[in-house]
């Protein structure tokens, strides 16, 4: 009886396989959790909370319009959040698709301005996509080579990777690639550097929403996806079954930075229309957390990317019609990532309280 | 050659006003990595350090009015940017370690919240108090100025360096100092490093892992959003100014790696970081761009990372479970 002491008020197990439908109702409560919180913080800056989650969403989805700004912030995150999926699954925390964005916008824009008058659009376009991929694909590779042959921390150094390239934007802008002298401004693209516009937004949702689909099945019915989903697992059992762990960490970096690449190439040919230093903007980020809470499923990538879109676009309605500062969706998207980065854990544990373990105990 | 002198010594001065924000947010994520904990959120804890903190200061001033004593004004600021910061990294800490979410992720979770905090802040005082958010002549001088008499920073060429500096300067040298003889000759200290470089074994002598890494993933936090604070009071001149301290906290996490984990190289590696950030401005070759003079720090960081890790030297490395969750029952 003494020993009842010892036993702590709360213990914890591990719990698996928990039904589908509860899963998803834990989620959404998160979600309605965090929407509540947000509320809260409204109504601390002094605006009902009511009336603005409901200019927040007609400023998102009320019309056409801004369906459409709504999709053109969506796209670069979800593209971005299926580039990171598979590093993530293999646990190489690849933190730089910020810089490998603006690598991959770099190379792209380089032939829309001076290849702009020497190709036909079509074929400018694909070797401006090309050119993306094999940069940002470049851009990875190089902190995977060190990871693979010295174990050099990718983590910090995919970070750091973002700041010198993004510096490297900024060199262009006032320097080599300066359109007006003394305007840091990059030129326009040639018109036939632009992404053709499909149902008013410019082609790249659709590119994005193919590699939903190529990333899907590359994760979950390929050789390489099974490679990587082992050595996510143990990298130790990965070896000893033969795998060349270093050239898979290569390869998935590569393709990673290859898609982030497109993304640049997507958001400077059709979003901006022009390349500047931020033209990544904070989505290589954004869309870690995309693709984390997703539970790296390219299908809920397309939800949640979807979500933040909403709540960034509503938030600039929200400035303009109550004079909230855009800032407050920023907010919001992180209580919401809070909140649902913390209820995984009720999904993955349960709670026994200390009674309840007796009774358990008496029962068995 | 007098001439380059104090040239020299100018740009060692202002090296020292840019790198003691660094300086504090650095030695802040040493102690929070120390202990495990990779919080990426620094950025944003440190935004949220600026804006609490000026806010703070902003309304004792004007509660206060002539009255206003400079000594607490400095108070209030570090309070408020160290409470701002504790709480930000209390949210990290509560995820990562009793909900055991992931490190990365919540990190990044954390800069989002606090750069949308601080910036929120720091607009909304602006809207409410019709325009301008600044604080008096009398006070700033508190948070700019040297606390060492005149005479003393009269002394021929090292005067100004030594005694010219703002009070966050000095308040930084003791903490770094404090931080070294706390790591590395307290029973405490070694207590917290073991937390990091190996959380089980930790746990199987006894030592409350999970109350380490809260403490000082906490403690940390507050001491990063103080540098913060710093920024805006010393460099941004008690204005708000998010494009300034924008990438500050990322370069801090930037000069952990570069200095080592070590917190009295941090003193130095946060002076050369200083120097780094505003070279471009002193000192300028026809031949290097000025902008690619910005992206050196990180260069540099890269540069170490690399070297140290080929080197693989024992003392030299990031702790060893260093962004990796630990949890008894997992084993």
């Amino acid at each position: 009886m003494n020993h009842e002491k010892k036993i702590p008020l709360i213990r914890l197990a591990k719990r698996d396989g928990m039904e589908g439908w509860k899963v998803w109702c834990i989620r959404c409560g998160s979600i309605l959790f965090a929407l509540l919180l947000g509320a809260l913080v409204m109504g601390l800056a002094g605006a009902n909370p009511v009336t603005a989650y409901g200019t927040m969403i007609s400023g998102a989805l009320g019309k056409k319009s801004a369906i459409r700004q709504t999709v053109k912030i969506a796209v670069p995150l979800l593209g971005c959040a299926l580039a990171i999926a598979p590093c993530f699954k293999m646990r190489f925390w690849n933190i730089g698709a910020e810089g490998q964005i603006t690598a991959g916008a770099i190379a792209a824009s380089y032939f829309a301005l001076f290849w702009a008058n020497r190709l036909p659009s079509p074929v400018l376009l694909l070797v401006m996509g090309l050119a993306g991929a094999l940069a940002g694909g470049l851009w990875a590779l190089i902190p995977a080579f060190f990871k693979a042959k010295w174990n050099t921390n990718e983590t910090l150094f995919t970070l750091m990777m973002n700041y010198i390239i993004i510096g490297v934007v900024r060199w262009l802008q006032g320097g080599p690639w300066e359109g007006r002298k003394g305007s840091q401004i990059i030129p326009q693209f040639d018109e036939a550097a632009c992404l053709p516009r499909v149902l008013g937004v410019h082609c790249g949702w659709i590119i994005v929403l193919v590699l939903v689909v190529f990333m899907h099945i590359y994760m979950n019915h390929t050789k390489h996806g099974y490679e990587i989903a082992v050595i996510g697992d143990s990298i130790n059992t990965a070896r000893y079954a033969g795998m060349n762990v270093g050239r898979v960490m290569m390869r998935t970096m590569f393709l990673s930075g290859a898609i982030s690449g497109i993304v640049g190439f997507i958001v400077a040919s059709g979003a901006n229309n022009t390349l500047y230093d931020g033209v990544a903007g904070g989505v290589g980020f954004t869309s870690i957390t995309v693709a984390w809470l997703s539970q790296l499923n390219a299908f809920a990538m397309v939800g949640i990317s979807g979500l933040l879109a909403v709540l960034s676009k509503g938030a600039e309605t929200l400035q303009t019609r109550m004079a909230v500062p855009t800032s407050i969706s920023d907010i919001i998207t992180g209580i919401l990532l809070f909140c649902m980065l913390g209820c995984e854990f009720f999904i993955n544990y349960k709670l026994i309280f200390r009674g309840a373990g007796r009774k358990e105990a008496r029962h068995g | 050659m007098g001439n380059f002198l104090s040239l020299f010594l100018a740009l060692i001065i202002a090296a020292i006003t840019y790198g003691t924000p660094l300086l504090f947010g650095t030695l802040g994520e040493i102690l929070t990595e120390k202990s495990g904990s990779l919080n990426l959120g620094v950025e944003g804890i440190m935004f949220m350090g600026g804006a609490l903190g000026l806010g703070g200061v902003f309304y004792y001033e004007k509660a206060a009015g002539a009255g206003a004593s400079g000594f607490v004004a400095v108070g209030i600021g570090i309070l408020c940017a160290f409470l701002a910061g504790a709480l930000a990294s209390l949210i990290f800490s509560f995820l990562t370690i009793t909900l055991r979410a992931n490190q990365n992720v919540t990190g990044l979770a954390l800069s989002i919240f606090g750069t949308g905090v601080g910036q929120f802040v720091g607009e909304y005082m602006r809207v409410r108090e019709n325009g301008y958010i600044s604080i008096g002549n009398a006070l700033k001088g508190f948070f700019q100025n040297s606390p060492f008499p005149a005479a003393l920073q009269r002394i021929p060429v090292v005067g100004g360096v030594l005694f010219g500096n703002s009070v966050f300067f000095y308040l930084g040298l003791i903490l770094a100092a404090g931080m070294f003889f706390f790591l590395n000759r307290t029973r405490t200290g070694l207590y917290l490093r073991s937390v990091g470089e190996s959380p089980a074994t930790a746990d199987a002598a006894g030592i409350a892992v999970e109350r380490y890494k809260y403490l000082a993933t906490v403690i940390g936090g507050g001491i990063s959003a103080v540098g913060g604070m710093v920024y805006i009071m010393t460099i941004a001149g008690c204005v708000w100014n998010h494009e300034g301290l924008s990438g500050v906290g990322w370069l801090a996490v930037a000069l952990v790696i570069f200095c080592m984990w070590r917190p009295l190289s941090a003193i130095w590696g946060s002076v050369l970081f200083g120097a780094l950030m505003i070279l471009y401005l002193r000192l300028v070759l026809p031949f290097v761009p000025t902008q690619l003079y910005k992206i050196l720090p990180y260069v540099v960081t890269v540069i170490v990372l690399i070297v140290s890790s080929m080197r693989n030297n024992k003392e030299k490395q990031p702790p060893a479970s260093l962004g990796l969750a630990y949890f008894r029952e997992d084993r």
